[in-house]
């Protein structure tokens, strides 16, 4: 497996993480926290989730002519 | 006389299709997702088995650890990003995203020390009255405890307990300040004075061992990328294939070095 496979296997992880801590920071916001840090840290999880996902779409793009092996 | 070269260093094998660094990453690689995946299952049966209710929480910063899962994130772009530049033959571009990988990593490796820090000078107090307090000792002094206070014979401490008395308030949503009024507590009245390290409880030796190694293994990855930045940089006008081959290499284990982190990070800060 090339750096480029194992790239695409880690930013699927992230941007499942990065959905999954933003769910569970806002679910702690609007639970029963109501803290700001939450709020902020759901929304920006949240952000960085769609960005890896525009990323992953570049970085494909990017590297077509890179082998996978 | 002629010198002989190990081969396979840049053309693939013909029976695994690989150069033979490659392989040899992927095997050394197999054998620490055997090292994580054993903590991790030790980590599993631990909290398992704890009896219900004693498993700490909130006992981390977790927005400091979101900054450093977003650090590390970073860096791994930046490494895939400094190798495909220097398959498009792009030396500067490839010397800057590595430098932000070696940066990433030196910010990584501060903000972890300083939550270290801030567990070796926090501390949990019990009295001879049963009373049970977590907070700082005046002057934040590491690793104090009992038996150094009396061997320095100091008569009383001054102590800030946390706001909220089951944890650290300062950790789990990170917001500045809370602790309570201060308050002096003499020595003779203290039966247990223990900082929040390795020894103090299940939870923060698993932790330590967990996130420590994992440290390491983030510092040992910065050195390797460094050192192929910087000192070894010759080979890349000697045989640029080569070159780039180690920097896919090293890229590789940064890679599992980041990979691990994305699991540690909800496990021990969110679960």
């Amino acid at each position: 497996m090339s750096l480029k496979a194992f790239h695409i296997v880690f930013v699927t992880a992230s941007t499942l993480l990065a959905f999954g801590f933003g769910a569970w920071a806002l679910w702690q916001y609007f639970g029963d926290s109501r803290a700001l840090i939450d709020l902020v840290m759901g929304v920006v999880s949240v952000l960085a989730g769609v960005a890896l996902i525009v990323y992953g779409k570049f970085f494909l793009k990017k590297l077509k002519h890179i082998s996978y092996l | 006389m002629q010198t002989e070269i190990l081969p396979y260093i840049v053309e693939p094998r013909k029976d695994t299709g690989l150069y033979n660094a490659k392989v040899g990453i992927w095997l050394f690689l197999a054998s620490e997702v055997m090292l994580f995946g054993a903590l991790f299952s030790s980590y599993i049966l631990l909290r398992v088995g704890a009896a219900e209710g004693t498993w700490p929480h909130h006992l981390l910063n977790i927005p400091l650890g979101t900054i450093n899962t977003l650090v590390l994130i970073c860096s791994s772009v930046t490494v895939v990003m400094s190798w495909a530049s220097l398959k498009l033959n792009q030396w500067s571009k490839y010397k800057f995203y590595q430098a932000i990988t070696i940066l990433c990593a030196l910010i990584f490796l501060g903000i972890k020390s300083f939550e270290y820090t801030d567990k070796f000078t926090h501390y949990e107090v019990v009295l001879k009255n049963g009373t049970s307090m977590t907070g700082h000792v005046e002057g934040s002094p590491l690793f104090l405890n009992l038996n150094k206070l009396k061997a320095a014979k100091t008569e009383s401490i001054g102590f800030h307990p946390d706001a909220h008395a089951s944890g650290h308030a300062e950790g789990a949503k990170g917001e500045a300040g809370g602790h309570g009024e201060g308050m002096k507590i003499a020595t003779a009245d203290i039966t247990k004075l223990e900082c929040f390290g390795p020894w103090h409880s299940t939870y923060l030796a698993i932790y330590f061992t967990l996130t420590g190694l994992h440290a390491l293994h983030v510092f040992a990855g910065a050195c390797v990328i460094f050192a192929i930045w910087g000192p070894l940089a010759g080979l890349w006008k000697k045989d640029p294939e080569r070159y780039t081959n180690r920097v896919e290499v090293s890229g590789l284990f940064w890679h599992f070095v980041d990979l691990v982190w994305i699991f540690l990070f909800p496990v021990l800060y969110l679960l």
